[in-house]
């Protein structure tokens, strides 16, 4: 799984064998015909984009086209065992509402999101007082589908407010990880491995 | 190899024993047209049905008998087009209740004379029994697909729930689960106008040599804007004024989109019955999958082990993209692999016949699973 995005790769690696997922978000289907072809798992996807939707059904993978803010009501609780959001949480109208989403439709739920408090982001609005735009964050603010920009830390805050466990985390800057302590300094990316008892 | 090939002109079956129908009634005597293009595998499983729409037929790629002009979907289906038919044996039957070889209201009845109206009414499911039988006498178990847009897309729902063995996987195009009011109330206004029409003669007009072609041609016509959008009929017609420089101050059909749907509705009395028109409007309007199964959708698709594909499109209004999501939302709710895409396309209901190239790739994508 070596060709897939490194915040993607880590969620293929710690996928379990054979389980039942739904990507939200999917994009081109990448993640999910990774982990139907190379783990045997029930991927399932939704995704906004009516193109991204089409290669995903020639690639033989099943896809609503559906929009995370309004039609992920329409699946059962608990129907997958994990719900999977990569790099799209920042792109909602209401993140929490989606993160809630997720935890009731998937037993566990895997979260990925560009870290908006990273060095050289602070750097760049710090020294140039205007917003950044970074490899990471290439867009404008005009333009930008991140209409909810976060850092690593508030997302902690948000987990700890919702009482949602994390069972794992990951961090990267570029291929590399950073330890969780300096994550919301050194991270580029976050991903979270999360649950929710009762 | 030993494999079956049947040749590319219609087909007729004739069924052994009647046909049970929904209505508590048998139909008697059914017969099936049928057309069947591409070769049929030694295992039997690489067979597609297509199912036709409201005034549709089997010539799904043969010349119309009648008008000569080509089959309805030659731009989807045939050698290297998206249903591949070097690679699928693709199936296309007239529905009972038609009038292109199937059995219908202006077949002879058991006393020799038109059934006329009295064709017990048919319903969708019924159509898609005497396709099972279809299926039976060919020896073909299960499908490989079954696909179908607008009332097509219906049978194609309604074999699902009703035959879940038979088919791996459905594709759904422009279509809906049930008749919403909107959806009756056009079909209403069209057979009310054939009813109307003095040479209607109760159904009985068989014999008088000339039917109820001012009523049918009304039918067409207020069918026919259900299919366009306003967008197209704007586009294709705008205001503008057919071979004339001024409006005449009279009747005559001073603009293009009136010539061009008198003309729709001329040409279509010239290839279709009346009586199927009313029999075929009447079996769209009574589909409701959910009120067969309990009044809940999802409970159609419980036995479902096939993949689903459900396309709209943005500019139709007459089975908006609402409708297929609810279906959509049905299948998921019974875990059943389901993908779904809203197309933007400019033609209406219509667009599942035009050229849409990202209808074709999903078909394609589909199919080739």
């Amino acid at each position: 799984m070596s060709a897939l995005r490194p915040d993607l790769a880590v969620i293929a690696a710690n996928v379990a064998p054979s389980s039942s997922l739904l990507d939200v978000g999917c994009g081109d289907g990448t993640l999910m015909a990774a982990l139907r072809d190379e783990k045997g798992c029930d991927a399932r996807g939704m995704e906004l984009d009516p193109a991204n939707v089409g290669a995903c059904v020639a690639k033989g993978l099943s896809v609503i086209q559906g929009d995370a803010d309004k039609d992920l009501a329409f699946y059962p609780d608990k129907s997958v065992d994990y719900a999977i959001l990569s790099q799209t949480l920042q792109t909602t109208m209401r993140p929490d509402v989606v993160l809630e989403e997720l935890l009731r439709i998937g037993r566990k739920a895997f979260v990925s999101f560009p870290n908006f408090a990273h060095w050289r982001v602070r750097l760049s609005l710090l020294w140039n007082g205007r917003m950044p735009v970074t490899r990471l964050l290439p867009v404008g603010w005009y333009e930008t589908p991140n209409i909810h920009h976060l850092s690593v830390n508030d997302f902690r805050a948000l987990l700890k407010e919702r009482a949602i466990d994390v069972e794992g985390c990951w961090f990267l800057s570029g291929d590399a990880k950073c330890s969780p302590a300096a994550a919301n300094f050194r991270a580029e990316h976050a991903v979270f491995l999360l649950s929710r008892k009762t | 190899m030993a494999t079956a090939r049947i040749l590319d002109e219609s087909k007729v079956l004739e069924l052994a024993e009647p046909l049970p129908l929904d209505g508590g009634q048998s139909l008697p005597g059914v017969r099936i047209a049928f057309e069947a293009h591409g070769t049929l595998n030694a295992a039997k499983d690489n067979a597609i049905l297509i199912c036709h729409a409201l005034t549709g037929d089997q010539h799904v790629v043969s010349n119309h008998p009648k008008t000569g002009k080509p089959g309805w979907w030659v731009r989807m289906v045939g050698p290297g087009k998206p249903i591949d038919t070097d690679k699928f044996h693709v199936i296309c039957a007239n529905v009972i209740g038609s009038c292109m070889g199937s059995t219908g209201p202006a077949s002879p009845s058991p006393d020799g004379d038109p059934w006329g109206m009295r064709f017990p009414v048919i319903t969708i499911r019924d159509m898609v029994r005497a396709h099972i039988a279809l299926l039976d006498a060919l020896g073909i178990e299960q499908l490989h697909a079954v696909v179908g847009g607008s009332m097509g897309g219906m049978q194609a729902l309604s074999l699902a729930a009703n035959f879940p063995d038979r088919a791996r996987a459905f594709l759904v195009l422009a279509s809906t689960a049930r008749h919403s009011a909107q959806n009756i109330a056009f079909h209403e206004v069209g057979r009310q106008a054939i009813m109307a029409d003095p040479e209607w003669r109760e159904g009985d007009y068989y014999a008088h040599g000339r039917g109820p072609e001012k009523g049918l041609s009304v039918a067409r016509m207020a069918a026919h804007i259900t299919y366009l959008s306003e967008e197209g009929l704007t586009a294709k017609f705008g205001r503008r004024l057919q071979d004339r420089d001024e409006k005449t101050f009279g009747f005559d059909a001073d603009f293009q989109v009136e010539s061009y749907l008198r003309y729709q509705g001329l040409s279509f009395t010239g290839r279709f019955d009346a009586n199927s028109y009313l029999y075929i409007t009447r079996a769209m309007d009574y589909f409701d999958l959910a009120e067969e199964h309990g009044g809940r959708l999802a409970n159609a698709f419980t036995r479902s082990k096939a993949r689903f594909c459900l396309v709209s499109f943005d500019t139709d209004w007459l089975y908006p993209t609402s409708e297929s999501r609810n279906v959509v939302h049905a299948l998921n709710a019974s875990g059943v692999p389901v993908s779904f895409v809203e197309l933007s396309a400019p033609f209406g209901h219509d667009s599942f016949l035009l050229d849409v190239p990202a209808l074709d790739r999903v078909v394609e994508g589909f199919l080739n699973q």
